[in-house]
């Protein structure tokens, strides 16, 4: 069995098994076990909806401490186009790369301009492939992490074309350690992240190399530090600083923004997990087969809606468009040479170092006799289960928990509507001890206290159906 | 050959004619059967689009109909029986192209007049019978073991 790493961790002490986060996850990876919530590694996807979910902050994003910089001799920090659109209008690329280096990090190399060179590349892909359509982005992690653990057969869809980040950070620590006669890994490049998942396809890329980058850094860590460094920083011309964002690559940030720059007849962009599935279950069925490429991110409006973000990402959406439309309007058109992409693009210069697999989940049984046995016993079980999903089983439905007794990790008896057989013949002692448990008020009439009851009955229906909601 | 019938799964689904709203959910359902069980994933995605374009020709033309899902350790079948018009010219329908959808059906992007040929290019045994007026009746079936093909 593989290990997986993950970017999302639960504290138990501080979850209160309210199971909110099991309800939200759209691959059924979190159970409550001992009235904590566990995650199932296989099928966790890190999309990070059980962190927003969760009211008690019990389920937690891994990233890099600021710490981590003193580990190497030179350090740079590859920001996310989205911490662009975390700020005011006012403040543009150029300062915000400045305020960076006033943090501590060596360098701040801006990610709009690799960007680009990526839009380059993946047209040239887009041009050459004959396969079945639509190709999907693979600069949404979880987009490809979904990809191999539920739609494993549409893997060879994904652009086989690196991430910005990660050719960022390759050529930018060649430039440095060359720079300054330090080994490689004597340079260390922080990716500033927007969500948890990044830090992830870092430790663990998903095709299965070694990512370039030596750490990422949460958006919503550094805003602080960051806004007070650029306090009281010299205001610079703002043509000069609108001349140095990369049209092409500034619009990476949001979901759409990858699709205007690759002019293409037919493409779609969509957002947000539960938009994802459906439109993945179309592509399956083969009716996309006429659209050429797919956007896909897990958080809504693409990058600006991650999980570790401050700013309301409408806001930080609009501030993008807005840019952009800035930059169109002023006919500012800075943007990478594409004939050294195209160039590069032919010495396999921007392709994914590995190859990326499937990762199925777990059959019922790797033998296919028992398997098709026990998907026919969990069809039974959950026939016989209430089929409300109340998940006190610790099981996000009904039919999870009927996999999971399959699979031998959960028993028939957690399931609270199985009501233990031994104790049915104490039906009546029970119910007897049902009724004193409401002593009436002995003061009242007769007919008061019948209205009293059923009062008091209603009153713990309204309750528990709250319970239960 | 008679299977044992431990380790054969049936089941049936029932599909409603012109339940545009639920249209695709059945082969959704199969699929996520296959993958419980752990079939390849490229016999998984033929199958599902051969249960898809089936399913898709209930709803549009049909009354009703049911999908019968099959799987032994050697194969995947599907009977799709239903209640419908039936098809006149078997022949004609299985031309790449050809297609009686209405106006209403195309612009929903429906009835390319790729169904049946899809369904008979993803299957590695596909029978069709039907009776004008009464009903269509597919048979479709995957082998698992792809040395076994043909």
């Amino acid at each position: 069995m593989n290990h997986y790493f993950h970017s999302i961790r639960v504290d138990s002490d501080k979850c209160s098994g309210r199971m909110r986060c099991m309800r939200v996850c759209p691959t059924q990876a979190l159970r409550a076990r001992g009235g904590k919530a566990k995650i199932i590694e296989e099928r966790c996807i890190d999309c990070g909806e059980c962190i927003t979910a969760c009211p008690n902050g019990a389920i937690i994003p891994l990233t890099d401490p600021f710490g981590e910089l003193s580990k190497f001799r030179h350090t740079i920090a590859i920001p996310s186009p989205a911490l662009y659109a975390q700020f005011g209008r006012e403040i543009l690329p150029d300062k915000i790369l400045a305020g960076l280096k006033k943090l501590g990090f060596d360098d701040a190399v801006d990610l709009a301009q690799t960007c680009g060179e990526v839009s380059f590349a993946i047209q040239e892909y887009l041009r050459e492939y004959k396969g079945p359509k639509p190709l999907i982005s693979n600069a949404c992690p979880t987009v490809v992490r979904l990809i191999q653990v539920k739609y494993p057969g549409l893997i060879d869809q994904i652009i086989p074309i690196n991430t910005p980040r990660e050719i960022a950070a390759r050529e930018i620590k060649k430039k440095k350690s060359k720079q300054y006669d330090l080994k490689e890994k004597e340079v260390g490049a922080f990716y500033l992240t927007p969500c948890p998942v990044k830090m992830i396809s870092i430790r663990q890329p998903a095709e299965k190399g070694k990512s370039n980058l030596d750490g990422a850094i949460s958006i919503s860590d550094i805003y602080g530090p960051l806004l007070s460094a650029m306090e009281g920083m010299e205001k610079g011309s703002y043509r000069k600083a609108l001349e140095s964002i990369c049209i092409l690559g500034i619009g990476w940030a949001m979901a759409g923004g990858m699709s205007r720059t690759l002019r293409l007849k037919n493409s779609l962009t969509v957002s947000g997990l539960s938009e994802i599935l459906k439109v993945f279950d179309d592509i399956e069925r083969g009716k996309l087969r006429n659209i050429d490429f797919i956007e896909a991110y897990s958080c809504h409006q693409g990058c600006v809606g991650g999980s570790l973000t401050i700013e309301n990402l409408y806001i930080s959406y609009n501030k993008i468009l807005k840019l952009i439309e800035t930059l169109e309007f002023e006919k500012i058109k800075a943007c990478p040479d594409i004939r050294e992409v195209r160039r590069l693009y032919q010495q396999k210069y921007s392709f994914l170092e590995g190859k990326i697999e499937p990762r199925p989940l777990k059959p019922l049984d790797e033998d296919l006799n028992k398997a098709i046995m026990k998907r026919k016993e969990k069809e039974i079980i959950y026939e016989k289960l209430p089929k409300i999903d109340c998940g006190a089983c610790g099981s996000p439905t009904c039919l999870t928990f009927a996999e999971d007794v399959v699979r031998g990790e959960a028993e028939l008896a957690d399931c609270i509507f199985n009501f233990p057989r031994p104790l049915r013949k104490f039906r009546h002692e029970i119910s007897e001890l049902l009724d004193k448990s409401f002593p009436l008020n002995p003061t009242l009439s007769e007919s008061e206290e019948k209205k009293k009851e059923g009062r008091k009955k209603n009153e713990t229906k309204r309750n528990y159906r709250k319970a239960k909601a | 050959m008679m299977m044992n019938a431990e380790n054969v799964l049936f089941q049936s689904f029932e599909i409603i004619g012109r339940d545009f709203s639920r249209a695709g959910s059945v082969s959704t359902k199969v699929k996520e059967i296959l993958q419980e069980i752990g079939i390849d994933s490229t016999v998984i995605r033929r199958a599902a689009i051969a249960a898809y374009e089936a399913e898709m020709n209930v709803v549009m033309y049909a009354n009703r109909g049911e999908l019968a899902l099959t799987i032994t350790p050697k194969k995947i079948h599907f009977k799709v029986e239903d209640k419908g018009p039936g098809i006149e010219d078997i022949e004609m329908a299985m031309q790449e192209g050809y297609s009686t959808a209405t106006e209403e059906m195309r612009e929903m992007g429906f009835g390319a007049g790729m169904g049946l040929p899809n369904i008979k290019k993803n299957a590695d045994k596909f029978e069709i019978s039907s009776i004008p007026g009464s009903g269509t009746k597919l048979d479709i079936t995957l082998h698992l073991n792809q040395a076994e093909k043909k």
